[in-house]
């Protein structure tokens, strides 16, 4: 009975119906790992049991608790990044590492979970009066880091922390006007942007619109997850049997392009079934952050929540050609452990709001 | 300063969820759109693409058909060596592997280079060879070294080998590289596919003409590839066909001694079965060795046999044309008592020249044959009579006459390079000059035309081709050198040619006449001394052709330099009642033809009709003259 007792204790702050929509990705990565990179199975196992236990240490921090990490986070998270602009290591023409002696960190990555914090914790300390004075703070205190990001080069990192600030911004209740405006004058500043874009980046997105142009330089990686995705058709090729992905025509199988690999082996039926879990794991998201107590609660529940979808949405789109290509990888399914950790540990602080919501309010 | 009742705030946070779920759902609804479109609409498109990329047909060359001669005997086949091949893909450093190979195994730079060709030409899943005709010790050697050179292998591929080397080179001809020239021939027969991966192409004789049915159809075996052009797996294979077997109307043996009778002197002969008109020997001599072709000929070979004075690569039983001399009095004699300007028994004078608008052609003979019959004129050679003969029948009714047996046309013999010659008329002339005085035809040219000097230029071939005629009573065939085609899967054969060309009306009893006077001319006549002790009954008429134009002076051999004394000609036929063989022989610059000429086609006439050995002696040279 004692077990008993200790497993309840254990389980006590994990949410079931994201447990179970992530165990189920978790399953379905391991499916298509086996068949993408079959020796990097136990590698990637060992990366799933770090990060359900990052997640499991995370939905124990109540809220209250992560607020106080949200301004020390984010300030060692900058320093961190301004040491990497001055320090870093350069690996692949990217200054993106910082290297400790003991080990190599991506400051860029710990903005993920640090930048929805960070604004999620000043709006509330303004949540009062919220004029637009402070949504200019908020978006100075997010266009820094993702600056930096950016040129390091990571455009995938920039785009996702751009993305995690926006969505707590636009949450808290940027108004349409200046919504409206910023969409205009984005569209205004687009060739501006594309002047200040360096070269490989401007040819990412001329492949986007012509991938055949190029078909054995740029546009190889698109043309070849594109050819893998439509020939699987309804029913696939069967688990192992992707030639696009067993003859290794899939650059990146099993990382940012596992899913051309999912969806040429599982066709059209695997490849909605992954689309509807993301959807069942973001409604849940959204549930929780419905219910959340606090403004603070609130703002990261659905910062986080609307991560995950940009994640799945700009990994699937430019797997399939639709978006240009970027390093993102697909949540939960690709091989690697640094995002796999971050996401538990948004997948733990939803959790943590939903376990502690009736605590809040008593 | 605004403030916000929580209730409105979280009614505001809401509306802002909700509006984000309804974007979520939006963007998951525009990929599972493109999914769709990818995975259902163009999903037949895709899956195309996916099979061009990972399948690629490795094509299996097929064994080239061999030449037989008309016993069986092979004149031309395949056989199996050793080379040294490298795959690029697997080999990595290409440049390094091959100056380790080279202290393993001789390479020379032609090696290297050749590889370096092939290298740019090719897939880079292929195997190329860096080395053939690797010997066994260097097989065994390179075996010893193998785990040092991922990517070498030794591999056993057929290659050409012509047996008898230099015999029958002009007939069949040689393969070797494929070129652009090979590649239009291959492009004009739509037969591209067939010919993915071969390398070789029949560049003259019968491996060009019959390439196609030589050649034989390409197998293909289908591979899996992966991303790097690497082979992973045999999927399915379609075996290759053998090409086509070609037997012959050509006797090696007979095509041996013919060659062997000419000794180092230039010339052609070319024997026809009269019967069927296909080839028993075509000899241009001197040969070469094809065998030096098939691996691509080096330098110093080709400058040798293309600078050498005796052209050794010009076939010239198909591609020189001669004057036929007096090889071409017997057909004179025919076209006089065909068109009735003589009769056999018919006489002239001859006083041993004959006066034509101021000039004087002389006969051969000083002092002249004095009373000569038709019969007289052929045997002894008479050039006075036909002098009158030529005059009397006229250019344009000689040369109707002799078209019929196809003096100065081609052939159609089934090799190619054939020359036309010259048959001279009115209107030969008028085409082949320009200025109007030079297109008139002058009385005075059609005498020498008699005595086949003159414009008069034929090919051995046609040469050939004419006695062949003769022999079978006008009855005409298209020499041909293939006599059947087999299938080497069905074992079909198909015959070449069973059906005569033509049948030239000639009267009985004339072409008695004519073929009596040719059996004249070896029992008691300028063939005699050449055909002494025959066993058999044969005709034949002796040429010899002016190379050199002496004005005034005495023809005398020995004050001529080599290359511009007269040719040697004769033709024969034998037996004379049913000829089984007819010929002809050209010397070049040999001299006389009953000296020169008229031995060679003894001996193979003794070979083909006894069975005859030639002695080892070369072909005698010291008959005295006895005439033309």
């Amino acid at each position: 009975m004692q077990l008993r007792a200790l497993w309840q204790k254990f389980a006590a702050p994990i949410d079931p119906p994201l447990m179970t929509m992530s165990l189920i990705l978790l399953g379905f990565a391991l499916l298509v790992l086996s068949s993408a990179a079959s020796e990097r199975l136990g590698a990637q196992l060992f990366n799933m049991l770090v990060a359900l236990l990052v997640m499991r240490v995370t939905a124990q921090i109540s809220p209250q608790k992560l607020m106080y990490f949200a301004l020390p986070l984010f300030v060692g998270g900058l320093l961190l990044l301004v040491a990497v602009a001055l320090f870093g290591d350069v690996s692949k023409g990217a200054r993106r590492w910082l290297n400790l002696g003991f080990m190599r960190i991506q400051p860029s990555e710990i903005m993920k979970i640090a930048m929805p914090l960070m604004l999620a914790w000043y709006f509330q300390r303004h949540e009062t009066y919220l004029r637009l004075r402070e949504y200019v703070v908020a978006a100075l205190i997010l266009l820094l880091p993702v600056a930096l990001i950016a040129k390091q080069p990571d455009l995938g990192t920039a785009i996702l922390v751009l993305a995690a600030g926006f969505y707590v911004i636009f949450l808290a209740g940027l108004s349409w006007k200046v919504l409206a405006g910023l969409v205009v004058s984005a569209v205004a500043m687009a060739p501006l942007a594309w002047t200040m874009m360096r070269d490989y980046q401007k040819g990412r997105i001329l492949t986007l619109l012509d991938p055949e142009a190029d078909p054995l330089g740029k546009g190889f990686h698109i043309i070849q997850s594109t050819i893998a995705i439509g020939s699987g058709g309804i029913l696939g090729k069967g688990w192992g049997q992707g030639t696009q992905a067993q003859l290794e025509f899939i650059p990146e199988r099993h990382t940012d392009f596992i899913f051309a690999v999912l969806s040429e082996e599982f066709g059209l039926i695997g490849s909605t079934l992954l689309l509807v879990l993301y959807a069942l794991l973001i409604g849940r998201g959204m549930m929780i952050a419905a219910n959340a107590p606090t403004l603070f609660t609130r703002l990261l529940a659905g910062s986080i929540t609307l991560i995950f979808f940009t994640y799945a949405f700009v990994n699937m789109g430019m797997v399939s050609g639709i978006l240009p290509v970027v390093g993102i990888p697909l949540p939960f399914v690709s091989y690697g452990g640094t995002s796999l950790t971050t996401l538990f540990l948004g997948i733990g602080i939803l959790m943590s709001i939903h376990k502690h919501r009736m605590l809040v309010q008593k | 300063m605004e403030f916000k009742n929580p209730e409105q705030e979280i009614e505001g946070f809401q509306h802002r969820l909700a509006f984000a779920g309804a974007f979520v759902l939006l963007a998951f609804f525009l990929l599972f759109a493109r999914l769709f479109w990818l995975q259902i609409f163009q999903h037949e498109y895709y899956r195309t693409r996916a099979e061009e990329n990972r399948i690629s047909l490795v094509p299996i060359l097929p064994n080239r058909g061999l030449i037989l001669d008309r016993n069986g005997v092979v004149m031309a086949r395949n056989y199996s060596a050793y080379t040294l091949e490298i795959t690029p893909s697997r080999a990595g450093n290409v440049e390094a592997a091959i100056d380790g190979l080279a202290q393993v195994i001789e390479i020379q730079p032609k090696d290297r280079k050749r590889f370096k060709k092939l290298l740019e030409e090719s897939k880079n899943f292929e195997s190329l060879p860096i080395r053939t005709r690797l010997s066994d010790e260097e097989v065994a050697k390179f075996i010893a070294h193998r785990y040092r050179f991922p990517g070498v292998d030794i591999k056993a591929r057929l290659f050409r080998q012509y047996p008898y080397n230099e015999s029958a080179s002009h007939l069949l001809g040689y393969i070797g590289r494929i070129n652009d020239n090979d590649l239009d021939r291959i492009e004009e027969k739509d037969a591209e596919p067939n010919y993915r991966g071969t390398e070789h192409f029949g560049k003259t004789g019968l491996e060009l003409k019959y390439e196609f049915d030589l050649h034989g159809q390409t197998g293909f075996e289908k591979v899996e590839i992966d991303a790097g052009g690497r082979a992973v797996r045999v999927l399915s294979r379609i075996p290759p066909v053998t090409g086509n077997n070609l037997t012959l109307t050509v006797d090696a043996k007979l095509q041996q001694i013919a060659e062997q009778a000419f000794g180092n002197r230039r010339g052609a002969l070319v024997a026809i079965e009269p019967s069927t008109g296909g080839i028993l020997a075509l000899v241009s001599m001197p040969g070469f060795d094809p065998n030096l072709f098939v691996d691509g000929i080096d330098s110093q070979n080709w400058d040798s046999l293309n600078n050498s004075p005796d052209k050794p690569m010009v076939n010239r039983a198909l591609n020189g044309a001669y004057p036929p001399g007096s090889t071409f009095k017997p057909y004179m004699a025919l076209a006089a008592l065909e068109i009735g300007k003589r009769t056999a028994q018919q006489t002239i004078f001859d006083p041993g020249s004959y006066s034509f608008g101021g000039h004087v052609f002389h006969d051969d003979k000083k002092g002249g044959h004095g009373t000569v019959d038709m019969y007289k004129s052929i045997v002894q050679s008479c050039d006075t009579y036909y002098y009158m003969l030529s005059n009397d029948l006229g250019i344009d009714n000689i040369a109707n006459f002799m078209s019929k047996f196809g003096f100065g046309q081609k052939t159609g013999v089934d090799i190619e390079g054939e020359s036309e010659g010259v048959l001279p008329s009115q209107e030969w002339k008028k085409k082949r000059f320009k200025k109007p005085e030079q297109q008139r035809w002058y009385a005075g040219e059609t005498i020498s035309i008699g005595i086949g000097q003159g414009y008069n230029a034929y090919t051995p071939i046609q040469l050939a081709q004419a006695i062949a005629t003769l022999a079978n009573d006008g009855v005409m065939f298209r020499p041909h050198i293939v006599k059947y085609i087999t299938d080497t899967r069905t074992g079909k054969a198909t015959p070449i040619e069973t059906q005569p060309l033509r049948t030239i009306p000639l009267k009985p009893q004339h072409l008695e006449t004519i073929k009596q006077a040719l059996v004249g001319v070896n029992k008691e006549g300028t063939g005699a001394r050449a055909f002494a002790g025959a066993e058999y009954v044969s005709g034949g008429k002796t040429g010899t052709a002016q190379v050199y134009s002496l004005k005034g002076e005495k023809y005398s051999e020995g004050h001529v330099v080599e290359h511009l004394r007269d040719h040697a000609l004769f033709i024969a036929f034998a037996p004379a009642d049913q000829p089984k063989i007819a010929l002809a022989v050209l010397v070049e610059n040999g001299g006389f033809g009953a000296q020169a000429a008229a031995p060679i086609a003894r001996q193979v006439l003794d070979y083909y009709l006894l069975g005859k050995q030639p002695k080892t002696a070369a072909p005698a040279d010291s008959a005295e003259p006895e005439g033309d």
